[in-house]
């Protein structure tokens, strides 16, 4: 009965085939959608230029369903929809993310070059130009290195703990402690360092004080990704493992950490990022500091955040500029985290790593 | 390889998962190089009970065992017994392959030994590796690529490198849960063939659920059978593999290999 298929179609319309819109449709859609949107903007005289926007993505939604049904049918209309309203809520949250990185690098620039990078602001009149980030750069990196130092340990050996060993009450407690942490706000760590480790304990204003605070808001994001990646791990090697006569701890380390090392690294690299832009516990502890201090245990130190702050509420067009070029940094050394995580993640991936 | 293939002596075994009796009051012998088979229906407790032969039934959380299991007269689960040194001594190869996807075909052969951080030079190592593959008939395929990930294998082939990996610690049991049961008829008869040799060093146990299987390569067979769903499984009778499949004792056992069952 069906010798050939294509030769059947030729001559009359397949069973399975209807009517479609050419793959361009879309396209034309929105381009008109957007032309509409700016001209009713312009003629209304409305300001803002979101509204514009909300009435292109209004005609653009109504009218690629209403073609849609048309033309193709119902169901395609509904699935059409569906998609704009995808690309509608990607755009969406693409645009303030844009627009941040944007003005951070047009705002950045201005000032930031090896001269800003290298020098402290010892010496510089705030009102005045020059000066530079070095201390605070210093103040970062020593204090994300002494928390990530506390943190991850505890918060890797919390997730094995509670993956690999953790059974009843104590197991149910620990969670509940991190979940609670998780919702602690970075204000209130700090507070809490401020008043138990200074207040309390003596202690002085320091880099360390601020590790401390980072370390706290730190742990329980360690826990949490790890404990997903650990969970990922097939129960499967855990048995061929202890199937060899291999003891649980040296299977944990030789066979579930190996399998999950990317994800926890990738988990570890987004909470050190996620750190790194702290700002609440560091204005807290760390005091700030116009001179580069490396000792993070003594004395007190400045951070990026704190810089930023610190030169934007000093309010004039020097330290605005410095805030700004600060803050472009600040984003560059997280992005250059996540790059780093991802490369080793990928570099790291069970299937792709041989001998 | 130098192993001496011992005989199991299973007394009043029963196993637990929490309050779930899996499986009750089963007793046997399994004699030294020789292979003997597990049949039964799904669900019986075939798995559980192997998985009680080298201490990996505690593994699951809530598992429990009651009764004896004698290897060569010593009780594997006796006070002061380590499960650890068990399991070195009672190897297992699972139903699905499970390489190391961390590790390289080598690296994977010699896991047994690296993980129990049992210390050897280059050469003792390599000469290892290489008998254990060819143990498992699987070196001629793999020689040229030690170093690739055992992941990058076909099913037969990381099923092969399993073997390989359980005998490179040269135990004295071998247990094998199905372990044709995920490969093609031609890696299915190459294991089989593996399992001919192999029982001339090991105590082999298979699991398996084809019956020619069973009747290739075993040479005495075990039936297992549960009154009712819920009801722990247990041991309708072990007998001489040929009798077992011509003339059975119990009637449960022939209506199930018939396959006039349930
Ligand atoms: N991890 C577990 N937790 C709780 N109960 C389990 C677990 N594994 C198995 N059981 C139960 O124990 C009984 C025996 O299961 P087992 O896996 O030993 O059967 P089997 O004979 O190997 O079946 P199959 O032929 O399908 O592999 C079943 O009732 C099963 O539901
Ligand atoms: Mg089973």
């Amino acid at each position: 009965m069906s010798q050939s298929v294509t030769s059947q179609s030729a001559a009359k319309p397949s069973q399975f085939g209807r009517r479609r819109l050419p793959r361009w449709t879309p396209a034309v859609i929105a381009l008109v959608a957007v032309l509409v949107g700016t001209g009713v903007g312009v003629g209304a005289g409305l300001s803002s230029h979101i509204q514009w926007g909300l009435i292109a993505l209004l005609l653009f939604v109504v009218v690629n369903y209403a073609v849609t049904a048309a033309v193709e049918g119902p169901r395609q209309a509904k699935d059409r929809v569906v998609t704009s309203l995808v690309w509608a809520c990607f755009i969406i949250a693409v645009v303030p993310l844009y627009s941040l990185v944007e003005s951070t690098i047009a705002k950045g620039v201005k000032v930031l070059d090896g001269n800003f990078l290298t020098h402290s602001m010892d010496g510089v009149i705030t009102t005045g130009p020059g000066g530079g980030v070095y201390h605070a750069l210093v103040g970062t990196v020593e204090q994300v290195a002494l928390a990530s130092l506390m943190a991850v340990p505890i918060g890797l050996l919390t997730a094995v703990y509670l993956v690999e060993y953790g059974r009843g009450r104590l197991a149910k407690a620990v969670t509940f402690f991190v979940d609670v942490m998780t919702g602690v706000p970075s204000i209130v760590a700090g507070l809490f360092v401020l008043s138990f480790w200074i207040l309390i304990l003596g202690f002085g204003y320091s880099g360390f004080a601020g590790s401390l605070a980072l370390a706290i808001l730190m742990i329980p994001v360690v826990v949490r990704s790890t404990e997903e990646m650990l969970k990922l791990v097939p129960n499967e090697l855990r048995e061929a493992s202890l199937a060899l006569g291999v003891p649980k701890w040296r299977t944990i380390i030789k066979v579930v950490l190996p399998t999950s090392i990317g994800g926890i690294t990738t988990g570890v690299m987004l909470a050190v990022a996620r750190i790194t832009g702290e700002t609440a516990p560091v204005l807290l502890l760390v005091f700030g500091n116009q001179l580069i201090n490396f000792n993070p245990f003594s004395g007190a130190q400045s951070s990026l955040p704190y810089y930023v702050y610190e030169q934007y509420a000093a309010g004039n067009p020097a330290s605005y500029d410095r805030a700004w070029a600060a803050a472009l940094v600040l984003i560059a050394f997280v992005m250059i985290l996540n790059l780093v995580a991802r490369g080793i993640a990928r570099w790291k991936a069970p299937t792709s790593s041989g001998r | 390889m130098i192993s001496v293939a011992k005989r199991i002596d299973v007394s009043g075994l029963s196993a637990y998962y929490g309050a779930h009796l899996a499986i009750e009051d089963i007793s046997m012998t399994v004699e030294p190089r020789s292979v003997t088979a597990f049949i039964g229906p799904s669900g019986c407790g075939k798995s559980t009970f192997l998985r009680t032969l080298n201490r990996m039934h505690e593994v699951v959380p809530g598992g429990r065992v009651e009764g004896k299991v004698l290897l060569d007269d010593e009780n594997l689960y006796g006070a002061g017994v380590d499960p650890v040194t068990v399991r070195r001594t009672v190897g297992m190869v699972f139903q699905r392959p499970n390489p190391f996807p961390t590790m390289s075909i080598y690296d994977n052969v010699a896991a047994g030994l690296r993980l129990n951080g049992v210390a050897k030079r280059k050469a003792e190592l390599d000469a290892l590796v290489e008998k254990s593959l060819k143990g498992a008939n699987l070196w001629n395929e793999v020689k040229d690529r030690l170093g690739k990930p055992g992941a990058g294998l076909s099913g037969g082939q990381q099923q092969r490198l399993c073997i390989a990996r359980a005998i490179a610690v040269e135990p004295q049991v071998l247990l094998m849960d199905e372990p044709c049961s995920a490969l093609d008829p031609i890696s299915t008869l190459a294991v089989e063939d593996l399992i001919g040799e192999l029982k001339e060093r090991f105590t082999i146990v298979i699991v398996t659920h084809n019956m020619q299987q069973a009747a290739r390569v075993s040479d005495r067979t075990a039936f297992f059978n549960l009154a009712a769903v819920g009801k722990p499984g247990k041991l309708v009778e072990i007998d001489e593999t040929q009798r077992i499949f011509s003339n059975p004792s119990v009637q449960a056992t022939e209506d199930y290999i018939s396959g006039r069952f349930g």
